[in-house]
């Protein structure tokens, strides 16, 4: 029997980024708040000490900072006709626990997504015609324009600190910066971080051909920051050790190091840890959420009542929370009825490896930050002709090599034996002057009828609960994208000087056990009506009134670059919204 | 506006960290960052000597195997002496060897190749297994000598033969043990000295990976040239050995 604990204002599912944002807004304007989170508290000096951060069999290989799948898992399945068998050991992608959330292992790149990425539907119809794009894609317009969340991701870069050359500074195209990018209100916080010898050597190259290369955005700071909270950041020494690990050094923007020291002095704040939410509670009508209930590590059960429930949680379990409390209409992909569990996405990256020549080249990959490089962005979104090329969508391509681990930087030539004295000699001569970068091509994965998530009907969690099945395989549309951004990449390494250069793009079937960023999307989506999203264009279930889902689970389909400039962004848009409509006059904030 | 640094920060705050139960994880946070002396994390360094899940014939196995695998050169020492089947074993003995962290629930069967391994075996359960039948099936092919006793062109043979599948081992899948014995290898030649294998950073020197520096900021300008520092691991430096 579940105690049941005092009323709260607001309950929030969920400490990451977006569990930190809009408990920090509503304590701010004065509510009652508490937050439930899964994993443990998270700290740098306990948790990521400067002493031992660096271990990448622990971090990386060991996932030590992660959820374990012995936690909570999924299943996969290609195609609805296969059954779903569960994800033993994280492959395809790594989700983050504990307070921070992946807030606390991401790499930093914060990008903002382009213009007509929010208008992705009407405005590729209106470029190309409604026939050109497949019969089974799924895109729609997010409902927000890139002008309504300006204001935001400004305010979350100056959150965070984040580094980079503006490219587009109030409609003015700059020298250095991405001039594709949309028009920006002012320049970033902090400039742009030095860069390697890979890194510059790659703009030089895309610059002969042609390009115009910027450096990626980073949240790993070029310089000390002190954010408008008051918090302050130290300078990034590109330790290497950036994604997958904890930043000892107080330079990698997260929860930790920009919002959490100052909401938890706030008194109207309260965090439980290692609590894991069970279900959203509604009252008899179904269409008001009451509170939650938790169990705790000793297994107790709580109800937590609030009159605003916020699910902050990786989108995965946005999307199981929702299904498991009865919330919305589960997806259908037999009719294409239903919201819960529609368009989810992923990202589709590939790459080519550069074996340069060892007496020549040293590019001490080991030197570097989490977004560290530079990039270029003729072909992302839509800011090239597709007419001739028998797909929509794009991405970024850079050398955005992040670090020179040796259990992640393993490439030898094509050829050589797995083992023995010739893969040594490879693996010594190849090591330093080898251009190896998992993500160059990191690119957009649009949404379709088939690829979707429900709940497992064989296998459970700990608790006995349903694991989210995940739906999923590669369409035609990323296969063709994937090889002709790859050939892109490929043709700026050979202008750099590689002797050789192995493709390596993005093909069929999804293989769960490789990896392709953790950036999953969708399946709760916003949109313009309650007949294609299951949130409106403030987040806000269109079912529950008082429910907000924050995160990339709102995505109608995912864009070409890291999402969590957007998923910031998206969160201040919401919390904004909350503030100063939703509390003033509680009720759906968009009239279907 | 109210501005403060960390440092202030962390020196002025209240901390109210209350279990919620006796032995629970469980935490309510309020009133500031908890933080409390002595409670991170260390690693625990392996202490070379003896074997903690390994009988002594496996040991013998898994030191010529990986001896095989990373074999020695005049410039960098081989698998054995670097410390990788002390790596494995000391893996094993722990949440490594038990599969502590991943997803254990059944039914288990065999899907695609897509969906990844579904083996109901632990790590540790599957060298057991797989070592005795590796045994076995070298007495079987060269007159009653186990692995560890075959000539080095043996020993290549059998490893060539599990890699592409056409030696069989007993009831068991060869090529998933030699991709789980490769791996493994690999992670104790170039893994932190701290795990028991790349002993004195040989794995490291080797490469040209300076270890687990933390400041680079002298050196990112420094384009295209060798970096000069000493190597340094979690707890390892060149003078600490001397």
């Amino acid at each position: 029997m579940a105690r049941r604990l005092p009323r709260k204002d607001a309950v929030i599912i969920g400490l990451g980024w977006t569990g930190s944002i809009l408990a920090h807004t509503l304590c701010d304007a004065g509510l009652d708040v508490v937050a439930i989170e899964r994993g443990p508290w998270r700290d740098t000096a306990t948790d990521f000490p400067i002493s031992y951060a660096q271990d990448e069999l622990r971090y990386r290989l060991q996932h030590e900072l992660f959820l374990r799948p012995a936690q909570m898992s999924v299943t996969f399945r290609n195609n609805a006709n296969q059954t779903a068998l569960p994800v033993r050991n994280w492959g395809a992608f790594m989700l983050g626990n504990g307070v921070g959330g992946g807030g606390v292992h991401w790499n930093a790149e914060t990008f903002r997504f382009l213009p007509t990425d929010f208008i992705a539907r009407s405005h590729l119809t209106q470029r190309y015609g409604e026939k050109f794009l497949p019969e089974d894609m799924t895109i729609q317009d997010w409902g927000v324009t890139y002008d309504n969340l300006e204001p935001h991701y400004d305010q979350f870069e100056h959150l965070c600190g984040t580094s980079g050359t503006a490219g587009n500074l109030q409609g003015k195209i700059q020298d250095g910066g991405n001039p594709f990018e949309g028009a920006r209100s002012r320049p970033y916080p902090t400039p742009a971080q030095k860069q390697g010898y890979g890194h510059t050597l790659f703009a030089e190259a895309a610059k002969q051909l042609g390009y115009k290369p910027y450096p990626q955005p980073s949240g790993n700071l070029s310089q000390s920051y002190t954010n408008p909270l008051g918090v302050t950041l130290g300078q990034c020494t590109f330790c290497g050790f950036c994604e997958w690990f904890g930043c000892a050094n107080y330079s990698k923007a997260t929860p930790q190091t920009t919002i959490l020291p100052v909401l938890l002095r706030n008194p109207n704040f309260e965090a439980r840890t290692e609590c894991e939410v069970m279900r959203i509670n509604l009252d008899n009508t179904g269409k008001r959420a009451t509170g939650v209930t938790y169990v705790n590590s000793s297994g107790e059960e709580f109800e937590q009542p609030a009159d605003l429930v916020l699910l902050c949680a990786f989108q995965l379990f946005n999307v199981q929370l929702l299904l498991l409390s009865g919330i919305g209409t589960p997806y259908d992909p037999q009719t294409g009825k239903g919201q819960i569990g529609r368009n989810f996405t992923h990202q589709t990256i590939s790459t080519a490896v550069g074996f340069f020549d060892k007496d020549k080249y040293n590019f001490n990959p080991f030197i570097a930050s989490g977004s560290i490089g530079f990039c270029i962005d003729e072909f992302n979104g839509d800011n090239f002709d597709h007419s001739q090329l028998g797909f929509v969508g794009g991405g970024y391509i850079g050398q955005v090599r992040t670090n020179g681990r040796p259990l992640e930087s393993m490439a030898v030539p094509p050829g050589t034996p797995a083992w023995g004295a010739k893969w040594k000699e490879a693996l010594r001569d190849n090591y330093l002057s080898s251009v190896i970068c998992g993500a160059a091509c990191h690119a957009s994965f649009y949404s379709y009828r088939d690829v979707y998530l429900d709940l497992d009907p064989t296998y459970k969690d700990r608790f006995g609960r349903p694991l989210m099945r995940i739906t999923i395989d590669l369409h035609e549309n990323e296969i063709k994208m994937s090889a002709f951004l790859t050939d892109k990449y490929a043709e700026i390494l050979q202008q750099m000087g590689a002797k050789q250069v192995v493709k390596q793009p993005r093909k069929g079937p999804y293989d769960v056990t490789d990896y392709q960023t953790s950036h999953l999307c969708g399946g709760a989506i916003m949109g313009e009506n309650p007949g294609n999203s299951a949130l409106n264009r403030y987040l806000q279930s269109w079912d529950v009134p008082n429910l907000f889902v924050q995160g990339a689970t709102a995505f109608p389909q995912n864009a070409g670059y890291n999402p969590t400039g957007t998923v910031g962004a998206l969160a201040f848009w919401s919390a904004k919204a909350i503030r100063t409509q939703y509390l003033k006059n509680p009720g759906p904030l968009v009239h279907a | 506006m109210y501005r403060m640094n960390r440092r202030q920060l962390l020196g002025s705050s209240a901390v109210a960290l209350l279990l919620m139960a006796p032995a629970a994880h469980a935490a309510i946070v309020r009133g500031g960052l908890p933080w409390k002396p002595g409670s991170a994390d260390p690693p625990t360094p392996v202490m070379p000597g003896g074997w903690h899940y390994f009988t002594p014939q496996e040991a013998a196995t898994v030191e010529a195997f990986v001896d095989r695998l990373i074999p020695p050169d005049p410039e960098t020492p081989g698998g054995k002496e670097t410390g990788c089947a002390v790596f494995i074993d000391r893996q094993l003995a722990g949440p490594y060897g038990r599969n502590e962290s991943l997803y254990m629930m059944g039914p288990f069967q065999q899907g695609t190749k897509q969906q990844g391994p579904q083996s109901s075996l632990t790590a540790a359960q599957h060298y057991r297994k797989a070592l005795a039948a590796l045994d076995d099936a070298c007495r079987n092919k060269y007159g009653g000598k186990g692995f560890a006793d075959l000539s080095d062109d043996q020993k290549d043979e059998v490893i060539a033969g599990l890699e592409n599948g056409s030696l069989k081992l007993d009831g068991f899948d060869g090529q998933s043990f030699f991709t789980l014995i490769l791996t493994d290898t690999r992670n104790g030649f170039l893994a932190d000295p701290i795990y028991g294998g790349n002993k004195d950073m040989a794995a490291w020197k080797m490469i040209g990976f300076p270890g687990t520096h933390y400041d680079y900021r002298d050196w990112i300008d420094r384009h295209n040239e060798r970096v000069t520092l000493p190597t340094v691991g979690i707890a390892s430096h060149p003078s600490w050995s001397q």
